[in-house]
């Protein structure tokens, strides 16, 4: 299972951000999410959705063994993250994200909630 | 403080002194947040002979108790002053991402005071506040300008800008935030191109508190399930507003000509189904919001260079592309584009035009007032020519760039008679002729003639369109209910168009705040809001309030030449009978002026003693104030 993004579909409303972060960090503050959306404006005109894709790159990083894969999806355990941010650079796309508020780095953890609120099918579950 | 950043911030534009309070609870909890803090803020602090575009004026910049938060959907942020258009009360609001990253910054408040000695913007970043140079970036458009700054300073920050038309000081200047989003009406950039700041950049990445964060996404997500599904969902998210276009055709209250006509007979070439399949990039949204009404168009004209904009709306379409009679939407799309980039309201910017088109229809204003150009109905090139010259207040713009009231009053030769405004700001996309109840929304507006205040299109045709009786009180709750979603700043259409109830965003921010607030508290604050910003009105303006709910002539005497309005028009006893029995709705005399009574009752006495004060406070109804202001009857969606 995946999140699969359909960039053409995304309207910048930023409500997967909001859900996240409410659900993962207990806050309102879209800017400690696990998505990022970045906005092409004036020109061309498009938005695209970034979030992590699972490919383990973060875990192999870690020097710690503080990223585990936990069925599909890579949880950065935080009891033992020491916050170094390795991972942070080992990331090849650049969606593991930090916020000076949050005591580690944030990723996708697959919970699937972003997509329950997306209204225009640009974030999708598939198998 | 639950809800809200936490932080006011004044700004002594004069001497660059920034003062940080904690925003007060007692405060926010009584005005509730934009609209409301402008009001209070405006007959508080600004003098009444202030000149709105002098140092006495005041700029405030205000999100709101909803902005920010999990909700349906707390995208707003506002803007007051006093405006240049009608010299009263001005609050004008917007969405996009503006208000929930000031709020995220922990701002809840922001007034700029007198005028900086130089061009400046204001730099927010969390807890950096800096007035800084402007130098490098004034007389940039503002679309450019937003661009140009996210290059400067980073994507991650939201930026509002004014253009050159803000700068001129032309009073239907508007504040441009996200490519495309304005706080458009009331003149609103005008007066920050006065304090001389450029623009406004705020990142925040602080949380913001909640009271009870777990109800509030419960509830947030369960309408977001249920409106998923609403009848109106598809089309809204299809095409936006622009879905009315034909809707207002159809039902011959579609300014075309300057409002000469209220049918267009080409409006399918203008229509959204045109803007779709031609010109639109992508569908955009406000922060949190699932209906993605915003329509992101690239307009293409052989010989112009492609240009982007957020829109065109329905109300662009109507006060640009039907009032001046536009037949091709890449022309109303490129003319939005102008008027976004420039600085100007495309609403009052698009009927200024036209009635300048209908001066020169006239003979009014002739080529040798256009630098030797012709000002004809629906030709773009002509349209540029003369909006540019607006912008720069050349030769006979500067005469436009008033507004039709200030230009009528200029032009004479009875000019006024077709201007479609009421106290100096013009009408939205609907003719009333065939809507009596709209005409009176209008001409008794705080604002001036701003639908978001009052909308009854399809309240007048479920009461009747030829019957005025028994409307006036509808009116009066409409123009409680609809402002109060500017109050709270969250977008109204979730009520309009999806029917979340007013009472589920009670909901949410007793919530978000822990406030034991009710819905009928929220209707006291938004009716105490109305009239505070009358007697605002009263004390800047004189009295009595009467003379200044005037309709325009063309709107009561003018019958609608064709279309499905044929032979309509409101009459002036009509008109005259209607402000009698919203006058008795509202509580106030019969001479428009609002009675020590009911702003008792609304707890602001303090408001009568100044009106008494100046032989301007009401005199007592024979059998006392209705218990209830005003009459709920839900407009029906499209």
């Amino acid at each position: 299972m995946k999140i699969k993004v359909t960039k053409e579909n995304c309207t910048g409303c930023k409500l997967c951000l909001q859900i996240c972060t409410i659900t993962h960090k207990h806050e309102i503050n879209p800017k400690m999410a696990a998505i990022t959306i970045d906005a092409h404006f004036p020109e061309p005109g498009t938005f695209e959705p970034r979030l992590c894709v699972q490919c383990g790159a973060c875990a192999q990083a870690c020097p710690v063994d503080a990223i585990h894969l936990e069925g599909d999806a890579y949880v950065i355990d935080e009891d033992e993250c020491t916050n170094c941010e390795i991972c942070v650079d080992a990331c090849p796309i650049g969606v593991m994200f930090t916020h000076p508020d949050a005591p580690t780095p944030i990723k996708c953890d697959l919970c699937l909630k972003c997509t329950e609120v997306c209204n225009t099918s640009a974030l999708t579950v598939v198998e | 403080m639950d809800g809200f950043g936490g932080t006011t911030l004044r700004i002594n534009l004069a001497t660059g002194e920034i003062k940080r309070t904690p925003t007060d609870p007692a405060f926010a909890r009584e005005w509730m947040g934009a609209r409301g803090f402008v009001s209070k803020l405006l007959y508080d602090e600004v003098p009444r002979d202030a000149d709105p575009l002098g140092p006495d004026n005041i700029f405030i910049v205000a999100p709101g108790v909803m902005t920010g938060s999990f909700s349906p959907v707390g995208s707003k942020i506002g803007f007051g002053c006093i405006s240049p258009a009608t010299n009263g009360h001005a609050d004008s609001s917007m969405g996009g991402h503006l208000g929930p990253e000031l709020k995220y910054a922990g701002y809840d408040l922001i007034v700029l005071e007198k005028i900086a000695p130089e061009a400046q913007y204001l730099y927010i970043d969390n807890d950096t506040v800096e007035l800084r140079s402007a130098d490098k970036y004034w007389g940039m458009g503002s679309i450019d300008l937003e661009k140009r700054m996210k290059d400067d300073l980073g994507e991650d920050f939201q930026i509002a800008t004014i253009g050159p038309a803000g700068e001129n000081g032309i009073v239907f200047s508007c504040i441009t935030h996200d490519f495309g989003r304005q706080a458009g009406r009331c003149g609103v950039g005008a007066v920050m191109g006065s304090k001389r700041i450029k623009a406004i950049a705020v990142r925040g990445t602080k949380s913001l508190p909640a009271h009870d964060l777990d109800a509030m996404t419960k509830l947030t997500c369960d309408i977001i399930e249920r409106t998923k599904t609403h009848p109106n969902m598809a089309p809204w998210q299809k095409y936006g507003t622009a879905f009315f276009v034909g809707w207002s055709n159809e039902r011959g209250c579609f300014p075309t000509k300057n409002f000469q006509k209220t049918y267009h007979e080409d409006w399918k070439k203008i229509d959204g189904e045109r803007l779709v399949e031609e010109c639109l990039v992508t569908h955009k949204a406000c922060f949190g919001c699932w209906m993605n009404c915003g329509k992101y168009s690239r307009a293409r004209i052989p010989g112009k260079p492609d240009t982007y904009v957020e829109g065109p709306e329905y109300e662009t379409i109507a006060l640009v592309g039907g009032s001046c009679a536009f037949t091709n939407i890449h022309h109303v799309a490129y003319a939005n584009y102008l008027l976004d980039n420039l600085g100007m309201d495309t609403m009052s910017g698009g009927s200024t035009i036209a009635f300048a088109m209908e001066c020169y229809q006239r003979g009014i204003i002739t080529k040798d007032d256009l630098e030797g150009n012709e000002l004809r109905w629906g030709n773009i090139d002509d349209f540029e020519h003369f909006l540019r010259m607006i912008a720069a207040r050349r030769g006979i713009g500067d005469v436009f760039a008033r507004g039709t009231k200030g230009a009528a009053e200029s032009l004479g030769q009875d000019t006024i008679a077709f201007a479609s405004q009421a106290k100096g700001m013009e009408f939205s996309g609907y003719d009333t002729r065939w809507y009596p109840a709209q005409l009176l929304s209008y001409c008794t507006s705080d604002i001036g003639a701003h639908h978001n205040r009052s909308w009854t299109i399809t309240t007048d045709i479920e009461l009747g369109r030829e019957n005025y009786k028994g409307k006036a009180p509808v009116v009066v709750y409409l123009q409680h209910i609809r402002p109060l979603f500017d109050t709270w700043s969250c977008c109204r259409l979730f009520w309009g168009e999806l029917d979340v109830t007013p009472e589920e965003h009670v909901e949410t921010i007793r919530h978000l705040t822990g406030w034991d607030v009710t819905l009928d508290e929220c209707f006291l604050v938004s009716e105490k809001i109305w009239n505070l910003n009358r007697a605002h009105y009263l004390e800047r303006n004189g009295g009595p309030g009467r003379k200044h709910d005037v309709a325009p002539a063309r709107h009561l005497s003018e019958p609608v030449p064709d279309g499905p309005a044929e032979g309509h028009t409101v009459g002036a006893e009509n008109f005259e009978a209607m402000l009698d029995e919203y006058y008795a709705a509202r509580g106030w005399d019969r001479d428009g002026n609002p009675t020590r009574e009911v702003l008792d009752v609304l707890g602001i006495g303090f408001a009568a003693d100044d009106l008494e004060k100046i032989g301007l406070l009401g005199k007592p109804l024979p059998g006392g104030i209705p218990k209830v202001r005003g009459q709920k009857l839900k407009p029906k969606a499209m």
